[in-house]
């Protein structure tokens, strides 16, 4: 294991050794100390990487990962694991806002809260937070699935496309063209695997799906008052 | 009454009376007639491509002051006047080098064909200049047949994708474009195929409204950690461009550089769009004329002027057009439209194609409905083979080679020996409105509005 103290290296210095590995003689397995917030630790990954993040991180921690496990043992800023294409980042606090932002594949597991615009604009990561999400979460969500364990805010899936989104909890409201849909058999089955996947104890019967109504998708003037 | 006065021929009151019977209206002129009959029927704004058709004060309003006895000019063809700019001196550890200050603008594919796409990337390389990638992310063939390519950072984020970033050569974040400053892009339904829809992760053939915001900052505090996290991917290497409509300039300028930007690209309103509200076209943010300036200004005042590099679009169409943007403070200037042109955009060829639009060529706006009639914004294979990639990669060379020509010719009458020596000092203005945009005197006076003596 390689350990790698930011009290005494520099992010940049940090992040390009990560960018170095690639070889399969490599080291896989690394460990931040002293992260202190900082921004823009471990982005771009591009090798299957296993890093451990000891505390809190700043904005875009694992922006952009592909194949690399991140685990974050505190808080995460904002947008961490924006734009994620691959692999897996579990923080294990809570997450600002735009957690896992125009994310295209892999997992975002936030096993606390995650605060608004949780899966803003995704296209294809699965995303499970443990807690409650913020307002206008999945905001024009193209694909994937956002998972709430808890609770979600206000305008839950506002302008979606073709994500789906699972809720135990309450959701304050529902945003534009965004309607609570069947459970399905098939869908239970597709929830169990990402709760078992991400590792977060809870029942897939136990949720309500949401998902697109489907009407804004060609613009017709007698819809205009749901934009 | 006199003889005299019997001789004087009297209208007949029928000859006149047509006149006043058939007076138009100012308020409501035929083509406000039809946009209101338009609407009624739809029910919904007009949705077109092109760039804004209403009269605006341009470079047309500027001439420049040729050497003659107090300025000593360069004997044309024979002293040299050079071209070449360096993009992205701030940060970048591999900055971009142009060999001619003339850039071609991002356009998505998706909007524009592969052909056309690949005629540009043939014709950048040729030309020693960049492309640019645009809203759906960077295709295979654009990336092959570009040397030096851009990779836009969009609202969208549509096909973003970290491969890419790090196969480019710079960075451009769009925060807004000139056509739409504070809007999103559009490509409806009848553009959507399934290679677009699939590179945008949508469902075919719906009406694609791309986001006006970026999804995971807001602000220019965000934004300035957001360029840092693109770096932090790029290890540095690549400049980072930021791209802005033209509205307030010196605020979104002097922001773009506290951002950290290496570059600034300023998008005025004559800037095309593939499809966009004809209201937004129209309507929305300055003419390029003034953003310069105002842009310049705001770069002086941070003592960056040079250091972040200014690239300017919209509405250019000729050397004298760069030349004049040059001798503003621009670094560089990007076309868009004026290169689909070149390509055959409104060409008199397949003029029943036009037809069926409703339209002629010469007043066609009608990329939105992905029928482009010589192949240049479709998807529609039988439309596309019209434009052969190598021919308009050719006519695109032709086209930016005159301009450069062009803009040597007026910077050798100036005296330069290098584009980016032409300067305010040598320009007038033809009209008040021009001369306090450009901040330049009025031709024959010492007068700048707003700066002299009123």
């Amino acid at each position: 294991m390689k350990e790698i103290d930011l009290a005494t290296t520099k992010v940049h210095e940090l992040n390009a050794l990560l960018h170095k590995v690639n070889g399969a003689s490599a080291e896989r397995v690394w460990r931040v100390l002293n992260p202190r917030g900082r921004h823009a630790i471990a982005p771009g990954l591009n090798a299957p990487l296993e890093l451990t993040i000891e505390g809190h991180v700043g904005y875009y921690c694992g922006g952009m990962n592909k194949e690399a496990t991140v685990i974050i043992t505190g808080n995460a800023g904002s947008g961490v694991g924006e734009n994620i294409m691959s692999g897996l980042i579990r923080v294990k606090g809570n997450a600002s806002q735009y957690a896992g932002a125009s994310g295209h594949g892999g997992m975002l597991v936030i096993e606390g809260d995650a605060a608004a615009r949780c899966g803003i604009s995704m296209k294809g990561v699965d995303i499970v937070v443990g807690g409650d999400v913020g307002h206008m979460s999945a905001f024009m969500a193209q694909a994937g699935s956002l998972v709430v364990c808890g609770d979600a805010g206000h305008h839950l899936g506002d302008s979606i496309y073709e994500a789906q989104l699972y809720v135990r909890g309450n959701v304050d409201s529902l945003g534009a063209d965004c309607i609570e849909k069947e459970m399905r058999p098939e869908h239970v089955a597709a929830l169990g695997a990402l709760l078992q996947k991400a590792g977060i104890e809870a029942q897939a019967k136990d949720f309500r799906r949401y998902g697109s109504a489907r009407k804004l998708y060609n613009f017709h003037i007698d819809h205009a008052d749901h934009y | 009454m006199t003889e005299h006065a019997k001789e004087i021929p009297e209208a007949q009151p029928e000859a006149y009376s047509e006149w006043l019977a058939h007076r138009p209206s100012y308020t409501f002129p035929k083509n406000v007639l039809a946009e209101i009959y338009r609407a009624a029927d739809k029910g919904l704004y007009e949705i077109r491509g092109f760039g804004a058709k209403r009269r605006i004060p341009t470079f047309d309003d500027l001439l420049f002051l040729g050497a003659s006895m107090s300025r000593y000019p360069l004997e044309g063809y024979r002293e040299r006047c050079d071209t070449g700019v360096v993009i992205g001196t701030r940060f970048a550890k591999k900055p971009v080098e142009l060999k001619v200050p003339i850039t071609f603008a991002g356009m998505s594919f998706g909007a524009l064909g592969t052909h056309a796409k690949e005629a540009l990337g043939q014709a950048a390389t040729a030309l020693g200049t960049t492309t640019t990638t645009g809203d759906g992310g960077m295709t295979d063939e654009e990336r092959r047949s570009s040397k030096t390519l851009v990779y836009q950072v969009l609202p969208s984020r549509y096909g973003l994708n970290p491969d890419d970033l790090r196969r480019c050569d710079a960075i451009e974040v769009v925060v807004g474009q000139g056509a739409k400053p504070g809007g999103g892009g559009m490509l409806l339904g009848q553009k959507i195929n399934a290679r677009v829809a699939g590179m945008r992760t949508l469902p075919e053939g719906i009406d694609q409204r791309s986001a006006c915001r970026h999804p995971d900052w807001t602000g220019p505090d965000d934004l300035e950690i957001k360029i840092n996290e693109l770096r932090e991917i790029t290890d540095w290497e690549k400049p980072i461009y930021i791209k802005i409509g033209a509205t307030r300039v010196k605020y979104d300028v002097q922001l773009a550089v506290k951002a950290g930007a290496d570059a600034i690209v300023l998008d005025g309103m004559q800037g095309g769009t593939a499809a966009t509200q004809d209201v937004f076209i129209e309507h929305v943010g300055i003419p390029t004329l003034p953003a310069v300036r105002i842009a310049v200004e705001a770069l002086k005042e941070m003592d960056m002027h040079r250091k972040v590099q200014l690239i300017v679009s919209g509405g250019i169409r000729s050397g004298a057009d760069v030349a004049k943007a040059l001798a503003l403070g621009a670094d560089a200037c990007s076309i868009g439209m004026a290169a689909l042109i070149a390509l055959g955009c409104n060409k008199p060829v397949y003029l029943e194609d036009y037809h069926k639009l409703g339209t002629e060529p010469g007043s066609c706006h009608h990329c939105h409905t992905g029928r482009c009639p010589v192949g240049v914004t479709t998807q529609i294979p039988e439309y596309e083979e019209r434009l052969h990639p190598e021919q308009g990669a050719r006519w695109l060379r032709n086209y930016v080679m005159t301009m450069v020509l062009e803009l040597q010719t007026m910077a050798r009458a100036c005296g330069k020996n290098h584009v980016h020596n032409l300067e305010p000092e040598d320009m007038v203005a033809l009209t008040i409105e021009a001369a306090a945009m450009a901040g330049v005197p009025l031709a024959g006076t010492e007068w700048v509005p707003g700066r002299t003596g009123g």
